[in-house]
Formats: structure tokens, sequence, C-alpha cells
């Protein structure tokens, strides 16, 4: 495994700020320090984020008698379930980038959105009354296939510029969505279907959302696999070159935006441009180091959920927005913005 | 493929294999009269289809006084059915040719999110009464006119200047559709099922949502801009060449590409508002009459795109109403019949 550090150094070199120490001739072994004091105040603020969330709500738990019983029936899980799945979609996006090289591929931008939707119908058109076992495996397999087709097309197709992938990606998804539109009207699921794409926090509680519990061993997952990951993303003849099998790092990281994909959209729902936003403003500041990314990502993650969860229920009081409305509209924003700023780099160039 | 493009193109017949130099539309005489053939059958199909759907199961004989209303509530249906024809399949071909791109539809904008927002806002804000009252032509006309300057600011925006980039003006234009999506769907889930229901059936595409009253000023609209589009057939034929080429060719190309766009824009406006969101029609018709037309000149494509979506539109709306006696929505037929043929023409493709 000689060749992982060198690999890991040829991606790294256009990495800004803290690296320039790294970046000398001496190919470096020596590990870029993750315990800086931006990653300490960011854990701070994601910290305190969570202790907001966790007060945050309208029943009163300290007044009423059985508070105490709420907050740890609700609120806690609440909490959790916002930062696993915020860390989980934004590590999606991540494995993503790298591997399809392109910065505007994401589970939305792609359909795997929507084919985990089409599982989710499939689930509950074929059994009654589905478990929530059965509605993720099915929500897992879909999107397993939904993400290989799209791979699968990515490596056959020679592209004239990055910037059709996202397009092509969302027609697909359009395309699947049509077809959900189309069964759920001819089996009279309609507002069913469109409760599934909203993706919302409000019905988390415990024993409703373990489940998410996986994406901690996802994560560890691709922490032990991030060198080969990020060789992937050098493309299938370097990645052969240094020793990584193509086919079968591709098919791991695939099955692990699988599995992510499916169990967030099987217990929350649709959690549009995470994956997109988080990756893109991270690789701005830090470069594209995917090992030293990791926990920024997964952070600033947890942080963006957190923080549109906390607005989602603060802005209509007694009421609540689903926080997949909140980052839709944000995501979208965001990445016009990050568009226009590639658009300028792209011609000075 | 580099010849025969357009009687404008001075020397366009340095092909060898061409038996003849020529400035034909069409590489061949077969070509040509297959391409008549097709173009003929297409029409007398849709004619005839269009004719059974006005006749065919009239509950009350020709000579009964009450034919003619029955006949003219048909009307109304085949008449929204051309329109929709003419708009999509003109809209598709001209998008297609000026993004040099064969897979993406001007649908794709965000004229469909502009309408389903402002469909669900009225809903949502003003209840279930005003959606039903807000169909005067005012209203109308305010939702051409707001979708057409969102077109407007977003191509003079993106196109325009020294950054100007088509493919990103276009995902720029999706990633709003996808903003404005996630903001009326919330807005939808506020909703009661029953309302839920009636904006649903106002927001799937389908000709019996379109509204006679309109047609008086729909139809010289679509009639002058299509007319137009055709006029500016041979400008088209060089704008599909690419940038360079068209430059070279003395065409001024971002103002023309602006000025298509902008037709483009009122053509998919108008459709959009009066039938509703149809995304995978246009190119299901654009990709079937690629096939049936063997040739680069947009005079000849036009013609049989539109041959092919009237005739499409009219034996679905046939077929399925009449002989299958099905209450299936017909577009959500067809738009699931496009979707299947986009997801084979993707994974065929080998470069974009």
């Amino acid at each position: 495994m000689n060749c992982q550090p060198e690999g890991e150094c040829m991606v790294t070199r256009n990495v800004s700020a803290e690296v320039e120490s790294d970046s000398q001739p001496q190919l470096s072994q020596q590990k870029k320090k993750l315990w800086t004091v931006p990653f300490v105040l960011a854990i701070l603020a994601v910290a305190i984020l969570g202790v907001i969330s966790l007060f945050t709500g309208v029943y009163d738990i300290w007044g009423q008698e059985d508070g105490r019983d709420m907050f740890f029936i609700t609120r806690v899980p609440r909490t959790i379930a916002l930062m696993l799945t915020g860390a989980a979609m934004a590590m999606t996006g991540l494995i993503m980038h790298l591997v399809t090289q392109n910065k505007m591929v994401e589970p939305t931008t792609i359909g795997t959105t929507e084919w985990a939707g089409l599982g989710l119908l499939a689930v509950y058109l074929l059994i009654p009354n589905p478990t929530l076992v059965t509605r993720m495996t099915g929500a897992i397999v879909f999107s397993f296939v939904g993400t290989m087709i799209f791979f699968l097309f990515l490596r056959r197709v020679r592209l004239r510029s990055s910037l059709i992938v996202p397009i092509i990606g969302l027609m697909l998804g359009a395309v699947i969505s049509a077809f959900s539109t189309f069964m759920a009207l001819f089996f009279r699921m309609s507002q069913v279907v469109e409760n599934w794409f909203i993706g919302s926090f409000a019905p988390v509680q415990s024993g409703r959302y373990e489940f998410l519990w996986v994406i901690v061993i996802v994560t560890l997952i691709v922490f032990l696999y991030s060198n080969r990951l990020m060789l992937a993303g050098l493309g299938e003849d370097v990645a052969t070159t240094l020793g990584v099998n193509y086919n079968r790092i591709i098919l791991l990281a695939n099955a692990l935006i699988a599995v992510t994909v499916g169990i967030v959209a099987a217990v929350i729902g649709n959690i549009p441009f995470l994956g997109l936003i988080v990756p893109n403003i991270i690789s701005m500041t830090r470069g594209d180091d995917l090992k030293s990314n990791l926990p920024w990502v997964c952070l600033l993650g947890m942080g963006t959920i957190t923080l549109c969860d906390i607005i989602a229920r603060v802005v209509n009081m007694p009421f609540e927005v689903p926080v997949s409305t909140i980052l839709g509209t944000l995501g979208a924003v965001v990445f016009i913005l990050i568009l226009l700023r590639q658009r300028k780099s792209r011609r000075l160039r | 493929m580099s010849t025969t493009d357009s009687p404008t193109i001075p020397t366009n017949a340095a092909d060898p294999g061409l038996r003849t130099r020529s400035t034909s539309a069409f590489r061949s005489r077969k070509d040509q009269v297959r391409y008549w053939i097709l173009l003929t059958t297409l029409l007398g199909l849709g004619l005839a289809a269009a004719l059974g759907l006005l006749l065919y199961n009239n509950p009350v004989p020709v000579d009964s006084p009450s034919f003619i209303p029955v006949v003219q509530r048909r009307m109304v249906a085949i008449i929204a059915m051309f329109i929709a024809a003419l708009c999509h399949s003109v809209a598709t071909v001209a998008f297609q040719s000026v993004t040099g791109n064969r897979i993406i539809t001007p649908s794709l904008l965000g004229y469909e999110a502009l309408y389903s927002f402002i469909q669900t806002g009225i809903m949502f804000f003003l209840g279930a009464t005003a959606l039903v009252s807000f169909s005067g032509s005012s209203a109308f006309f305010l939702q051409v006119a707001l979708m057409i300057v969102l077109s407007l600011i977003l191509f003079g925006w993106l196109l325009s200047g020294k950054y100007g980039n088509l493919h990103l003006m276009l995902l720029v234009g999706i990633i709003i559709g996808t903003g404005l999506n996630s903001l009326s769907g919330f807005m939808r889930r506020m909703l009661a099922p029953s309302e839920f229901d009636l904006l649903q059936s106002r927001l799937i595409g389908s000709v019996t949502n379109a509204d006679a009253e309109y047609f008086p000023l729909v139809i010289p609209i679509v009639i002058v801009t299509t007319l137009g589009m055709y006029l500016l057939s041979r400008r088209l034929n060089i704008l599909s060449l690419g940038k360079d080429v068209a430059t070279t060719f003395g065409v001024h190309y971002q103002r023309n590409l602006i000025l298509i766009l902008v037709m483009i824009a009122v053509l998919m406006a108008v459709t959009t508002s009066l039938i509703g969101p149809l995304t995978f029609f246009g190119f299901l018709v654009a990709m079937l009459s690629y096939q049936a037309a063997p040739t680069f000149d947009h005079k000849y494509l036009f013609s049989m795109a539109f041959a092919i979506g009237f005739a499409i539109l009219t034996t679905a709306y046939f077929v399925l109403y009449h002989i299958l006696n099905s209450q299936t929505v017909v577009s959500v037929v067809i738009e699931l019949f496009g979707g299947l043929i986009f997801l084979i023409v993707i994974l065929r493709k080998r470069s974009l």
C-alpha cells in the first residue's frame, strides 16, 4: 500500500491554507492535523445547535409533568436523527463527487432519491402494511439499481461539458418520478407519495428512527476506505495502475450510497441538495482531500440540517414546516451561487 | 452529416458519398419521397383521429339539433390538442437545435414549476374558490407574462456577456424549478385532501383543462410565433451548427440565440398555462421526427414534428377514451411513454 499516500498527495496539491506546509516536495507521510482551532469551534457550534434543537418545540417540557418523558421520546431522538441524517447525506454527496469526478452530482441531481421513492411505492403496492424494514429494503434496492444505471451511463458516455451530467440526471429523476406519479394515480395513492417526497423530522420518535444508526457503520466504512475511494476518484486508469480494483470500489461506493439514501428515504423522506452544497463549500475552503475533509463534511452537514430544522420548527410556531422545503429552497440558492462562482473562475483560467 | 444543411450554405456538396451535387434538404430522392409519404400519412392519421374524436360515440344523431353543440364542445379539445402539438413540437425541435443537444427539452426550464407554483400558491393563500375563479383571460395572461419575464431574465442574465454559457443557463433554470417545486410541495402538504384533489386535477396536463375563452387570444400568438420560427428556419439551420460556424457564416449568434429562446419561451408559457405541464411529450415528438425526417432543414423538421405530435395526441385520446374506455389520464400515459423512450435513448448514447 505504498501508493496510497502518493495518490493522496496528487489530490491535495491544490489544497489551501494549513496544508501549505504539507505540500513540500517530500511527499509527506505526516498526517494533517484534524483537531485545529476552527474544527473545535465548529464542533462547539454544532453542539450548541443540537442543544437548541433539544429545547425547541411546542410542548412545554419544563412545566408539564411528563415533560421529562416527552424529552426522551421525541426531542432526543429527533436531534440524533438530525445529526445522523445530516452527516449521512453530506457524506453521500462527497462520495458521489469523488467517484464521478463531478461536483454537481448528488442523490437529488441524479435521481437516486426518486428511485428510492419508487422503491417505497413498489413495496407498498406489493405488500400490504409493510414494516419499516421491508420499506427500507425496497428503497435501498431501488436506489442501488438507479445509481448503478446512472454510473454505467456516465462511464459509457463521452461528455462535452460537466454541466450536462446534472441536467441528464435531473431529467432521469423526472422520468422516475413521472413513473411513480403514474403508479400512484393508478392505485390512488397520490397524496401518500407526495408526503414521502417531502422529508420531515416531525414523526421521528423513539422506536422509529433507530435504523439511522446504520449510518454510523457506513461512515466508519467510508473512513476505512477513504484512500481507495480517493484513488477511484482519479479515474479508472490511474486507480488501476495504483493497484485498486476500480470496479469493486465503485460497487462499494454505490452500495454505501444506496444504503444511506434508502434508509434516509424510508425513515425521513427526501432531503434535497444537502449532499451538493456541503461538500462543495468544504471543497472551496479546504480543497479535495477526502480523509481530512470527511469530518468537516459530516460536521457541516449536521449543522446545516439542524439549523434548517430549527427554522422549520420556529417559523410557523404552533405548526411545523417540512425541513426539505427549507433545504430545497436554500439549497437551490446556494447551488446557483456555486454555479455562478464557478463560471467566473472557469473563464479566468 | 456535414452536407445538405440549407440552401443558404453555398458550398455544401463536397461529400464524396453523394452522387450528384445538390442543395436539396434530403440526401436522396428516396428520402424525400419517404418524408412526404410519412408526413401525409401522419397528418391523415391525426385528422382521422380528430374526426373520430368529434363524431364517434356521439350520443345524438347527425340530424338532431343538439348535434352541433356536442361537436363544438369536442372541438375545443381538438383545438387544444392542435395548440399543444404545435407548441411542444416546434419549441422542442428549435430548442434542441440551438442547444446542440438532442435529449434536453425546454420544459426543463422551470415553466412547469412556475405554473404549479402559481396554482398551488393561489390554492394555498386564497383557497379553493379563488383557484376555481382564477381563470379569466387576465389571469391567464398574467401567468403567461410571468413565465416569459422569468425566462427573459434568465436568458438575459446568463446568456449575454462574457460568461454566457448555455449549459449553465439550463442548469440554473432547472435548479430554480426545483426550488419552486419544493416550495409548492410544502404548500400542497398543508392542504386538505379534497383541496389537494382539486389542485391535482389542475396540475396534471389535460386538454379538458383548456378553456375556449382564451382561444381568440392564444391562437394568434401561437400561429404568429410558429410562423416566425418557420421563417427563421434557415437561420436555425445555421445556429444548429454551433457558435463558431454560425459566426463564420455571418450570423450574430448570441442575438439570434436569445431571439429563438424567447420564442420558445412564449410557446412553452402559452401551452403550459393552457393545457398544463407535459414534460416528455416534446421530447418524444422531437425524437420520433428526427427518425421520420432524415434532414437537418428545420422547415421539414417542424412540419414533421407537428404532424407526429398531433397524430400522437389525437390517437392517444381516441384510443384511450373511445376504444379502451379508460379513465386514466391520457397525458400521464404519454409522459410515461416519452420517459421510457428517454431512458432508452440515454442508455444508448455514446457521447453528449
